[in-house]
């Protein structure tokens, strides 16, 4: 199937009358071609050609009226760093929160993954809360609450109403923790997974249905064999277990980024957002807007690329 | 009792024989199955409670809200927070607009992608790895990144200048259904590329003799397709075809770019605060300010409306939902 062909041979495949167009593999090749069409059709139009509109517009400067762009080279990116007060900060806050996110999610959605594919009473009804959140953490739904204006103006206030009021367990074991003087910056990092967990397993139904996918595929005779030999639980976990499903940690994580990267509670998204359509008192600016979308898939691109980097250094496959 | 008196004792017997691994294995599993128990249940119970809090807290009235003995059951109990929202959101119609603007969208999307991921799937063409490393990069690539240029594009739409001649200038296509709908039959909907990779995989793992056998018996390709692989692949086209319904129900950022003619509940959702203030004044021109928690209490109310439907949904398909996702992910 995969013998290599060269260009002219390719070529002649779609050219009629030409030696190669009569080939079997030519007229499936012409098949192949027909059905994935839509796909190339649509992305040269909808993906590439918008990509390089949008490139081009991060370099200019934008009247919105007549559509008319005039050439103003990289000032829309300095603007968008250097200028924006609120850009920057945005963008590393997120960082910061995604990294921390994504790597508890993986965590997570392995611990849960891997309950699950154990037989326990209730199963079938735990599969099912847990895949709920796949319908519920979509779209809209997860920033709704936070993005109401109204709201967002009054949070100061809500929260010293609930600092008076209420006893948030967390922050008094923080205080705690922190006053006996251990690792405070560990600390603050757990401490934030934990204030985040709703949010964490909420976003991570995906990831646990593809380990659970993974953890099903593995024999059975494997653990067989483990037990016969003396394996203990904890043992076969880290020998078979873990091994067998850490392609998926891959997968895993790059869906996690780019889930991360593309909620609609991002504030980064909200940023540009209102950057693209003049709200809350921004003024509208497609330009500036273009550049900053740039930027922020420039750093998802990178994160992409650095985790890859890692996880495929760390983990050996077994394939 | 006697029966059981002699199973204990049978139970301590082997205990003293193994030298107390039995006991210790006993317990680890008991220790184990609790501290499980424990962890399932309170993560479930994580996903749950904000479903049962919004409920709990729509029955109130506004006094209700304030009253902070009042936590979970209401003292005042009333549906006509419902009616507000019904108001709000212009529930009856705008569901429905959604509900046919999903199932279009959907259908559309999964045909296509059908398609595709049954071309890199099966056959062997030029640049196959070129093209299907670009299905990977629409996977990546955030829509936001493009959502200015597309914005242009279809405020301005011109298919190569056809239709500046013929019409003597550019159409504007933001407020019709048509733009984001011929996305969808290119692959190019909300997360399009996710079905494409879903769907060969799954394609990938039906036996290709199968087709053979098919097609020395006389069988087409296409004729193949359709009669032999598409029943087969029904239950992933058919979580494809939830997940893409899903996704869409509950979309603002397509329907706030491309769909402005057209109220769904995403969109109503999101501008219900904003309406708030002029629906609860007394007259058509004052505005009222709603406090944040009555804010709140409606936006729970319209997320719930938004949610139920496809609870519903959820409960009936989770099966396939599930299973065929578990069949497609570990292959590759």
């Amino acid at each position: 199937m995969s013998s290599r062909r060269t260009v002219s041979e390719s070529i002649q495949m779609y050219v009629p009358g030409t030696k190669m167009y009569r080939t079997m593999a030519a007229r499936r090749a012409r098949i192949g071609t027909l059905f994935i069409l839509p796909f190339i059709i649509g992305f040269i139009f909808f993906m590439v050609r918008p990509l390089i509109l949008s490139m081009q517009m991060s370099f200019n400067q934008i009247n919105i009226k007549g559509f008319t762009m005039k050439w103003v080279g990289i000032s829309n990116y300095e603007y968008a760093l250097k200028v924006d007060t609120e850009f920057n900060e945005r963008l590393v806050t997120e960082i910061g929160r995604m990294a921390v996110n994504v790597i508890a999610t993986l965590v997570m959605s392995f611990v849960i993954a891997v309950i699950l594919n154990q037989k326990f009473k209730g199963r079938i009804l735990c599969r099912i809360i847990f895949f709920l959140p796949v319908i519920l953490s979509s779209g809209v739904l997860p920033g709704i609450e936070s993005s109401n204006e109204f709201y967002n103006m009054m949070t100061d206030i809500n929260n010293s109403v609930q600092n008076a009021s209420g006893v948030n367990i967390s922050a008094a074991l923080q205080n705690l923790l922190s006053v006996s003087g251990v690792a405070s910056g560990v600390f603050d990092v757990i401490f934030q997974m934990i204030n985040a967990i709703y949010d964490i397993v909420m976003a991570s139904g995906i990831q646990i249905i593809i380990f659970l996918s993974g953890l099903q595929s593995i024999s059975p005779s494997l653990y067989e064999a483990a037990d016969v030999e003396g394996c203990s639980g904890w043992e076969s976990f880290w020998k078979i277990t873990f091994p067998m499903v850490s392609p998926l940690l891959l997968v895993n994580c790059i869906y996690s980024i780019i889930d991360f990267f593309m909620k609609n509670d991002n504030q980064v998204i909200e940023h540009i957002n209102n950057v693209t359509y003049g709200m809350n008192a921004m003024a509208a600016d497609i330009g500036v807007a273009s550049a900053m979308s740039w930027i922020y898939f420039g750093v998802a691109l990178a994160f992409v690329g650095i985790s890859t980097l890692i996880i495929t250094l760390a983990v050996k496959s077994y394939d | 009792m006697t029966k059981e008196r002699t199973t204990q004792n049978h139970f301590w017997e082997r205990n003293r024989r193994s030298g107390g691994y039995l006991l210790k294995r006993r317990s680890k599993q008991i220790a184990i199955s609790v501290i499980r128990a424990v962890l399932m249940f309170g993560l479930c119970f994580m996903i749950i409670q904000p479903l049962i809090t919004r409920f709990a807290r729509s029955l109130m009235e506004e006094k209700d809200l304030y009253d902070s003995t009042v936590v979970l059951l209401p003292r005042h109990a009333t549906l006509v927070n419902y009616k507000y929202v019904a108001d709000l959101t212009g529930f009856p119609g705008t569901m429905i607009t959604t509900l046919w603007i999903s199932l279009v969208v959907s259908v559309c999307q999964v045909v296509a992608a059908t398609l595709a991921s049954y071309g890199f799937a099966r056959f062997d063409f030029p640049l196959k790895k070129f093209w299907f490393a670009c299905v990977v990069m629409l996977i990546i690539i955030p829509p936001q990144t493009i959502s200015p240029a597309l914005y242009m594009t279809f405020a301005q739409f011109d298919f190569f200048g056809i239709i500046t001649a013929i019409r003597g200038g550019p159409i504007n296509l933001r407020s019709n259904i048509l733009p984001y709908l011929m996305m969808c039959l290119t692959c190019m909907g909300l997360k399009n590329g996710l079905f494409i990779y879903m769907l060969r995989q799954y394609f990938k793992s039906i036996p290709v003799s199968l087709e053979e056998a098919a097609y020395v018996d006389g069988c087409g390709t296409f004729h193949t397709f359709i009669q032999i692989m598409l029943p087969d692949a029904m239950p992933i086209i058919a979580s494809c075809f939830l997940f893409s319904f899903v996704w869409q129900w509950t979309d603002l950022f397509y329907a706030r770019n491309f769909l402005t003619g057209y109220q769904t509940y995403a969109v109503r959702m999101s501008t219900m605060a904003s309406a708030m203030g002029k629906y609860f004044s007394a007259s058509e021109t004052t505005q009222v300010i709603v406090d944040p928690h009555r804010t709140m209490q409606l936006i729970s109310i319209a997320v719930l409306i938004c949610c139920v439907p496809l609870i519903i949904l959820y409960c009936f398909t989770q099966r396939t939902f599930v299973e065929s996702l578990a069949m497609t992910g570990s292959k590759e």
